[in-house]
């Protein structure tokens, strides 16, 4: 591990820090968005400020995150075809687009969550962007723990 | 994965703690800049106790992983530019990010104090701990340590 990392092209640096700072905002935005919606006990303001959190933050963490990643796999050889891919990099592609998928599907849902809020419903729908996000949280940390620790 | 690997994904995972306790942070700075009652101020504590604890676990399991890694693995030296830059960086993002709380919780303690009192509406003074520009160029400085960590560990300058 110490060796490629000391062996690791400069050319590779630039995308590697767009990669991890985005993955970094994403969980960041997820943490709150997570920690917003789990406290709000109702309280429209705070529904409405992991909503946000989760489409302002998290989002963009995520597009920062996928895009840094394929540029450096690109960097790295690994999309090549033909090429075999490493377990660590499949786990963090699959968690990628699949939490990339379920994040999609959290923010329109929570979407519609919110905009009902003004009629004093939508609280259920926010609580299902609540469940997607943990369980998107928790994956993310699964994530890391594969692109860190590189298992076989 | 080695005993090595382990800790080395434990420290990423500490790094990503340590950052995502600041977003979190970020938010509430954003947020708290409208509120203006003591209940509003109050119903923050529980996510700040979150935030606090993912920038505690963060930091000191940076740290503490990071060194050890440093001994522990070859072609790395505590001596080294680079890692001697990131524990200053370290140093000066903790200090930074004790301060950033403890101008926050200047709002919140006067929060507890007017609802103890009685005083639920709307308060100027609470307003005003809340909108804290101390705070929020304290925290901007601690982001900027750790951003800056962060690239001192991807790029590693002089190494």
């Amino acid at each position: 591990m110490s060796i490629v990392a000391a062996i690791r092209p400069d050319s590779w640096d630039f995308p590697l820090f767009l990669h991890v700072l985005g993955a970094m905002i994403l969980v960041g935005g997820l943490l709150a968005g997570v920690s917003s919606l789990a406290f709000a006990r109702g309280d429209v303001r705070f529904l409405r400020l992991g909503y946000w959190t989760l489409l302002a933050v998290s989002l963009p963490g995520w597009i920062l995150m996928r895009a840094g990643g394929e540029w450096i796999a690109s960097r790295e050889g690994w999309t090549k075809e033909g090429v075999p891919t490493p377990t660590w990099l499949d786990i963090g592609f699959l968690l990628a687009d699949v939490g990339g998928l379920i994040l999609l599907v959290s923010l329109i849902v929570g979407g519609v969550g919110v905009y009902r809020l003004r009629q004093g419903k939508g609280s259920g729908l926010l609580k299902a962007t609540l469940v997607l996000a943990f369980i998107l949280l928790a994956a993310y940390v699964v994530a890391v723990w594969a692109m860190a620790g590189k298992p076989s | 994965m080695s005993f090595d690997d382990w800790m080395l994904a434990l420290h990423v995972l500490s790094a990503f703690a340590y950052v995502a306790g600041i977003v979190l942070f970020w938010v509430l700075i954003v947020a708290v800049r409208k509120i203006d009652t003591p209940e509003g101020t109050i119903r923050m504590e529980p996510i700040v106790k979150v935030g606090n604890a993912s920038v505690g676990i963060g930091a000191v399991g940076t740290i503490l992983l990071g060194i050890w890694l440093t001994f522990r693995l070859d072609g790395y030296a505590i001596w080294d530019v680079w890692i001697i830059a990131a524990l200053v960086l370290w140093a000066l993002a903790a200090a930074a990010g004790q301060r950033t709380g403890a101008e926050y919780t200047k709002g919140m303690t006067k929060a507890k104090e007017l609802e103890a009192a009685g005083e639920g509406g709307p308060s100027a003074e609470l307003l005003a701990l809340n909108r804290t520009s101390n705070g929020v160029v304290l925290h901007a400085l601690a982001s900027a340590f750790v951003l800056l960590i962060l690239l001192d560990m991807i790029f590693k300058p002089w190494a």
